[in-house]
Order: structure tokens, then C-alpha cells, then sequence
């Protein structure tokens, strides 16, 4: 388990290493020059003087080879120093220390909605196979993974913001400044948010489940004479949960996909939102530090994932 | 290349082929889903190909003394803020979406089935490299690296084609790698080995084509999934500029609406869904026809 563990951890640091250079290259490729676009971004395109570049240049040591500019960029981001944003003139970090809980906490609940009642659903779907849950669930899990979100949003919006005014449509505000509020105001983003996950991993479950109820110890279990009930919760339910683990690896992929949209639907100002306006202002330093940090998160969240898959299951530990 | 062996199956394979082709028609065609999903792609097909003839409106012509009207039996389902008529929009956004779809699933399928035959065939280094390679673009949430990819290099079709081309490789070639991997055990394979064939013309020869069916099934569903993507991008606003008429522009333009005009933003979101929907069902149709093991798991 412990040379498991090691090796895993190993990989994920490699694939952190290549995920920075990806980043930092995509930067690199650009066909403007950083220094040019930084200084007309800061005077609005006024004052752009070769003596002004060559100072940013300096300022910024892009007037450094390639490998050590990669290695001063480094040395930064790992200190937590992200750059300055063009548009904001403001330290990256900050920027998204200020929308990274907002992102967080709508992500967090909707991994924890799309989680428990996709393994619900997945699960009677499963046990009352071909009934009409199974047809009902099957369905549903197709929309759900083929319906795109601004649809969702548009419907429930409509539906729950203009129809029947029961939602406000538009902003975010913490639990801690207006708890009543903040959660009529999440409602909405997390049925978004949590769509696609749940439809996934309710497929996930019904298929796990399906192929746990053909092993030979839920036949034995019958043949004692266990009451359903037991049947279900203790060896099926539990046996077939270990392949959905993998699966919340994914859908923290997915909310923070998903964030990008639906957090520019419903003008929340999170992480997603700010990626997305990044775009249009060609703010590369926020797009880049965005991608990095999430693809970071992502990578750890995967490499917890399969050691604890290791661990629930012995037989992946071996291969 | 030199023809020397001939080890392919002559001829004779002909005559039971026809049963085959006929078992998959029947399997394929057994859920109703699925037929529906292929009406639904030959009319996006058909659509697409007739557009100028079937849009009775110039989709790019503003029309400011017309903006904003309800569904008649001029305008269809109406105009948009700019006066243009919706209906003429979302049959040209049908060519968007094959155009981007087509474009990037025939860009990432080569490349990933290159890369995933290599890596599966040759193993060791090759494998690390390119495996690793693809972990990293795994690693990015699709939308996130299209994101990156766009602000990079600029917003278009063309741009946008390759943004997500890139973010799908990894499917491809994960899948290929995969396949590969258990069709390279197989006795024919050493039996090349055996008679000293190349190993460019055993991976091209024997292992691809036996390895290739599983990809099929992916494009298929993958060329919903880039749709899909394709609009969430230009419904950001950075896939495809403003004028050309995508669905995804559509949807996001007529969001400012919403509360009057639902319409506007409702139907090319619907149009989307239908077709990402579409080519679902018609990849499932196309996994459970092309290997019978797996029908009714997933």
C-alpha cells in the first residue's frame, strides 16, 4: 500500500510539473509580446514608449531566457505569487482568494447533492431493474448529461425567477453576511452545478450495482433467507460504492466546468466568472493562474481518489 | 511498401457479411431512441446542406423596424433584438454546430488513434511519454483548457476547432491505448512478429482495424459532447464571433430577453440539446450493435 501510495503521488507531482508547463507555454505562444500588452494595458494603450517596455521587461524579467524565466515563474507561484492581473492591477492571488470561496462553497454542495442522490437513484434504478424507476432514472440520466446548463438555467430561471418570483435571479451573497438569502440565491447554481454529476454518477451506480448483484455472495445472502432490506444496505449498497468514488474525481472536473457558465448566468463572482471576462479582457496572467490553480485542486482531489480506492479495494493495490 | 505476404482473409468473408450487416442493422435500430436519435441527425444533416433554401430570411440582414416580434406566420419564431428572423438562424447555426463538430472530431480522432496506437503498441517509453502528456490535458477541466486554448490563440471556428480538439484528445487516445494493449496479445499479432513484418505495418495493418471499433462509438457521442462545448463557448462569447449565426451566440443573446421574449434564448438551447441528445442515443445505438456483451450495463 505504501510503495502504492508513493508511486501515485510521484505521478501526480509529474503531471503538476507538465500541467505548469503547458501553462506557462500557452503564455509563451502568445503572438503579442507580454511586456507590450501589459503596458497598453495599464495606460489604455497611451505612453507606450520603447524605454517603458524595456523597463517592464526588466521589471518582469522577460528579458531572461526562456528555462529561468520558467523557474523564476515557479519559484513564484509556489510562494503563492500568481502576477499582477492586466486589467485589475492587482495581485492575482488576491483576486482569486476573494472568489475562490464563492466557487468553493457552490461546488462543495453540489458535489454533496449530486453525490448522495445519484447513488439514490442509482441505485433503486438498479435493485427495481426494467421496472418503471429504472426507465424513469435511465431517462432523466440522459437528459441530465446531454441538457446544457444555460438551458437548465434558462428554464429554472424562467420558471422559478420571472413565472412564479420565488428565486432572485441574479448575484450571490456568503451564508455569513445574509444566511436566508444566500441560500434562495444557491438554489438556483447548484441545480446547475450538480445536473451532470448526479446524471453520471447515477449511470455509475446502477451499472455497479447491476454487476454486484450478480456475484455469488448476494446469492448466498438470498439463500440465507436475508430480508431485502438488509441485502441492500449491507453487501450491496457497500460493495458497489467503491467505483463511484472514482467518480467524484470527475465531477469536481465537471462543477469547475460548469462554474464558468453558470456563474456568468447568474452574475456570481467566482472564480468562473472571473475566467470567462478574463477572456474578453485578454487578461492572460488571471486565465493563466485560473487554469493552474484548478487543474492543481483537480489533480490532488484525483490522487486522493485512487489511494482511497486503493484502500477500499485491495485487488487495485496489486496491478 | 512491399506486398509480398498477403495474410488478409480473401474474399470468401463476403457471403456472411451480408447476415452481419443485417444483425447490426436489427440490433441498432431495435430501440426506438435510437431511430429517433437518426431522424433527428438526418434532418440536422439535411437542414444544413438546404439551409439557404430553407431559411426564407437573410440570418446576418438586421432589421431594426422589426426587432423583438413574437412567433407569425412571417417570422416563424419570431426576431431577435436585431430585428433578424430566428428560425433563418437556427437552420445556418445547423452548419455551425456540423462544421465545429465534424471539425474537431475528425482532428482529435487521428491524432488520438495515432498516439494511442503508438503508446499501446510500443510500450515503455513511448507509452510514459505520451500517456503522461495526455494526463496533463486530462487534468484541465474541458471548458477551462478551451479557455486557455482560446485566449491564446483568438476567438473562430477555426480556433475553436482546434481549442477543443486538443482538450478531446485524451479520450481518443486513453481508448485506442487501451484496445491496443489487448489486441497486441492476440496470436495473429505474434504471428507477424513470427514472419518478420514491420512493426509500422503490423500496428497499421492487423492491430488498428481490430482496435478501431471502440473509437467509433466515441466519435459518435464525442461529436454531441464538442457541439455541446461549442456552444457553451460562444455562449461566453468567445467561440464563434457575433455575426455568424452559432447556437450558442443565439442562446446568450437572447438571454437579455428571457423574461419577455423567452423564445429567443429557449429554442437554439433546445436545438442544442436535441442534437447532443441525437447523437447520444445513436452512439449507445452503435455500442450495443457493434459489441452485444455490453448491451443494457451502462
Amino acid at each position: 500500500m505504501v510503495t502504492y501510495i508513493i508511486r501515485r503521488i510521484l505521478m501526480g507531482i509529474l503531471v503538476l510539473i507538465l500541467v505548469s508547463l503547458v501553462v506557462f507555454f500557452a503564455l509563451r505562444l502568445l503572438p503579442g509580446d507580454p511586456a507590450l500588452i501589459y503596458v497598453s494595458g495599464q495606460s489604455g494603450g497611451q505612453g507606450v514608449t520603447e524605454e517603458r517596455l524595456q523597463e517592464v521587461r526588466k521589471e518582469f524579467g522577460l528579458d531572461k531566457p526562456i528555462p529561468v524565466q520558467y523557474w523564476n515563474w515557479v519559484k513564484g507561484v509556489v510562494t503563492g505569487d500568481l502576477g499582477t492581473s492586466i486589467r485589475y492591477q492587482q495581485d492575482v492571488g488576491k483576486l482569486f482568494a476573494q472568489r475562490f470561496p464563492v466557487t468553493l462553497i457552490l461546488g462543495f454542495f453540489s458535489v454533496i447533492v449530486s453525490t448522495i442522490l445519484g447513488i439514490f437513484f442509482g441505485l433503486v434504478a438498479a435493485i427495481r431493474r426494467g421496472g418503471w424507476i429504472d426507465t424513469l432514472v435511465t431517462f432523466l440520466s440522459y437528459i441530465g448529461l446531454t441538457i446544457p446548463v444555460f438551458l437548465l438555467a434558462f428554464v429554472l430561471i424562467y420558471v422559478l425567477g420571472f413565472k412564479l418570483h420565488w428565486l432572485p435571479i441574479v448575484g450571490w451573497t456568503p451564508p455569513w453576511k445574509d444566511f436566508g438569502m444566500s441560500v434562495k440565491q444557491s438554489i438556483m447554481p447548484v441545480i446547475c452545478l450538480a445536473t451532470i454529476p448526479l446524471a453520471v454518477t447515477a449511470r455509475q451506480m446502477r451499472s455497479s450495482v447491476l454487476e454486484v448483484n450478480n456475484m455469488d455472495y448476494i446469492r448466498t445472502a438470498w439463500s440465507k433467507g436475508l430480508r431485502e432490506r438488509v441485502i441492500v444496505t449491507r453487501h450491496i449498497l457497500k460493495n458497489s460504492l467503491i467505483p463511484v468514488v472514482t467518480m467524484v474525481g470527475i465531477g469536481v472536473g465537471i462543477i469547475f466546468g460548469g462554474a464558468v457558465i453558470e456563474e456568468t448566468i447568474f452574475g456570481i463572482a467566482g472564480v468562473g466568472q472571473l475566467l470567462a471576462t478574463s477572456v474578453f479582457a485578454r487578461d492572460y496572467v488571471v486565465i493563466q493562474g485560473g487554469a493552474l490553480v484548478i487543474a492543481t485542486i483537480i489533480v490532488v482531489v484525483n490522487i486522493i481518489v485512487d489511494i482511497s480506492y486503493g484502500g477500499l479495494d485491495p485487488r487495485i493495490r496489486y496491478e | 511498401m512491399s506486398e509480398v505476404f498477403v495474410m488478409d482473409a480473401p474474399e470468401t468473408v463476403a457471403a456472411p457479411r451480408v447476415s452481419e450487416w443485417k444483425r447490426f442493422l436489427k440490433i441498432l435500430f431495435q430501440r426506438k431512441l435510437v431511430v429517433f436519435g437518426v431522424f433527428v441527425l438526418l434532418c440536422l444533416v439535411l437542414v444544413a446542406i438546404f439551409a439557404p433554401l430553407i431559411a426564407q430570411y437573410d440570418p446576418y440582414k438586421n432589421d431594426m423596424a422589426h426587432s423583438l416580434q413574437s412567433p407569425s406566420s412571417q417570422h416563424w419564431l419570431g426576431t431577435d433584438n436585431l430585428g433578424r428572423d430566428v428560425f433563418s438562424r437556427l437552420v445556418y447555426g445547423a452548419r455551425t454546430a456540423l462544421e465545429v463538430g465534424f471539425g474537431t472530431v475528425a482532428f482529435a480522432a487521428i491524432l488520438g488513434v495515432i498516439l494511442g496506437l503508438l503508446a499501446g503498441f510500443l510500450g515503455g517509453w513511448t507509452n510514459a511519454i505520451i500517456m503522461r502528456a495526455m494526463d496533463t490535458l486530462m487534468a484541465f477541466p474541458m471548458i477551462v483548457l478551451a479557455l486557455l486554448l482560446v485566449a491564446v490563440l483568438g476567438a473562430g471556428i477555426q480556433n475553436v476547432i482546434i481549442a477543443l480538439g486538443v482538450a478531446t484528445v485524451p479520450g481518443y487516445t486513453r481508448l485506442m491505448c487501451g484496445t491496443t494493449l489487448s489486441v497486441r496479445e492476440n496470436e495473429y499479432i505474434l504471428a507477424q512478429r513470427a514472419i518478420g513484418a514491420k512493426s509500422l505495418r503490423t500496428m497499421v495493418r492487423h492491430v488498428l482495424p481490430n482496435a478501431i471499433q471502440p473509437v467509433i462509438v466515441l466519435v459518435t457521442t464525442m461529436l454531441g459532447n464538442v457541439i455541446l462545448a461549442e456552444a457553451s463557448l460562444s455562449f461566453l462569447g468567445i467561440g464563434i464571433k457575433p455575426p455568424g449565426a452559432a447556437w450558442g451566440s443565439m442562446a446568450s443573446a437572447g438571454f437579455r430577453d428571457l423574461g419577455t421574449h423567452p423564445l429567443l434564448s429557449f429554442a437554439p438551447a433546445l436545438a442544442i440539446m436535441l442534437v447532443v441528445f441525437a447523437f447520444n442515443m445513436v452512439g449507445d445505438g452503435l455500442r450495443d450493435a457493434l459489441d452485444p456483451k455490453l448491451r443494457g450495463k451502462l
